[in-house]
């Protein structure tokens, strides 16, 4: 997408991580803990964005680096290191829903993807609002409330793409769909962000501002 | 063909990512131009999109870090399989 998230990425390129999984398999396994040290929010927030509890994604985030770990030696350089990790969370995190599903009942919240288009909130205008308004608790609530209540199908490709910035087709593999349903997806979920967003957050930066609901 | 809002809407995601085929592109630009309502959609739509991605809307849970490096550690101490 054409815009910067604050996110702080990798520092160690591609060819340094071979190296230093190369000297992990080798014996030098104190090295792991840098290794993930750029992963580690990512692999979090996937964990998060299936699971919506923060003590299970914790929970998950710290199994699937165990199993990472454990099973290093399977990790094949063709794909990236951090996707190889968020498809270790992802199945971690399924079969943690799994086993869930067994002990409670689980409020269906699957969508299909064929349903009735998606309209924006139709406003006249925006005013630009600046990423300093998240230091406000308020804002900082209302997005995360309005990412977490996102249906799962939706959830999971967004955070994917625009919140960790995989590839279309990298999102489409770790998820097992098709690129097309992750790119349909990935639309329904910005337009209903947008919609549910756009009136909250113009109501928080100028609450007197004349507004058009639909048209 | 002449592109109504709710056509564009369709096209918001794809011209956010700049994967419009060049036809296409063209119309939506054109659109935008005299339509204050769609401009109004992908401006809050792509500024939206920059506040959720922003490391500052999910924060990782205090002591995260130390907890999941302290659980590792014990691993370590065996190499990987």
């Amino acid at each position: 997408m054409l815009i910067e998230g604050n996110n702080e990425r990798s520092m160690v390129g591609n060819g340094d991580e071979s190296d230093v999984i190369a000297a992990i398999l080798a014996g030098e396994t104190q090295l792991f803990h840098e290794l993930i040290r750029p992963y580690e929010r990512s692999v979090y927030m996937v964990a998060l964005s299936m699971l919506k509890d923060s003590a299970d994604a914790e929970d998950v985030a710290q199994e699937s680096f165990l199993k990472a770990y454990c099973g290093l030696a399977k990790f094949r350089a063709e794909s990236k290191f951090s996707t190889w990790l968020i498809s270790i969370a992802i199945n971690e995190a399924r079969s943690r829903l799994r086993k869930q599903k067994t002990s409670r009942t689980e409020s269906l919240d699957v969508t299909s993807e064929d349903g009735a288009p998606v309209s924006p909130a139709a406003l006249t205008d925006w005013r630009e609002i600046p990423s300093e308004i998240l230091e406000r608790q308020e804002v900082r609530l209302l997005l995360q409330e309005a990412v977490t209540e996102l249906p799962t199908i939706y959830r999971e490709v967004f955070v994917l793409r625009d919140m960790e910035e995989l590839s279309v087709n990298e999102s489409a593999a770790v998820l097992g769909i098709s690129v097309a349903s992750v790119k349909v997806r990935l639309h329904r979920a910005r337009i209903m962000l947008q919609k549910r967003l756009a009136p909250q957050l113009n109501k928080i930066v100028a609450p007197k501002k004349r507004r058009f609901p639909w048209f | 063909m002449v592109l109504n809002c709710k056509h564009v809407w369709d096209h918001i995601s794809e011209y956010l990512d700049g994967t419009l085929d060049p036809e296409m592109l063209d119309q939506v630009k054109k659109h935008l131009e005299h339509c204050e309502i769609c401009s109004a959609v992908l401006d809050s739509t792509r500024n939206i999109l920059i506040l959720t991605a922003d490391d500052r809307t999910f924060s990782l849970p205090v002591g995260f870090s130390e907890r999941l490096h302290d659980r590792l550690e014990q691993a370590l101490r065996n190499p990987p399989d």
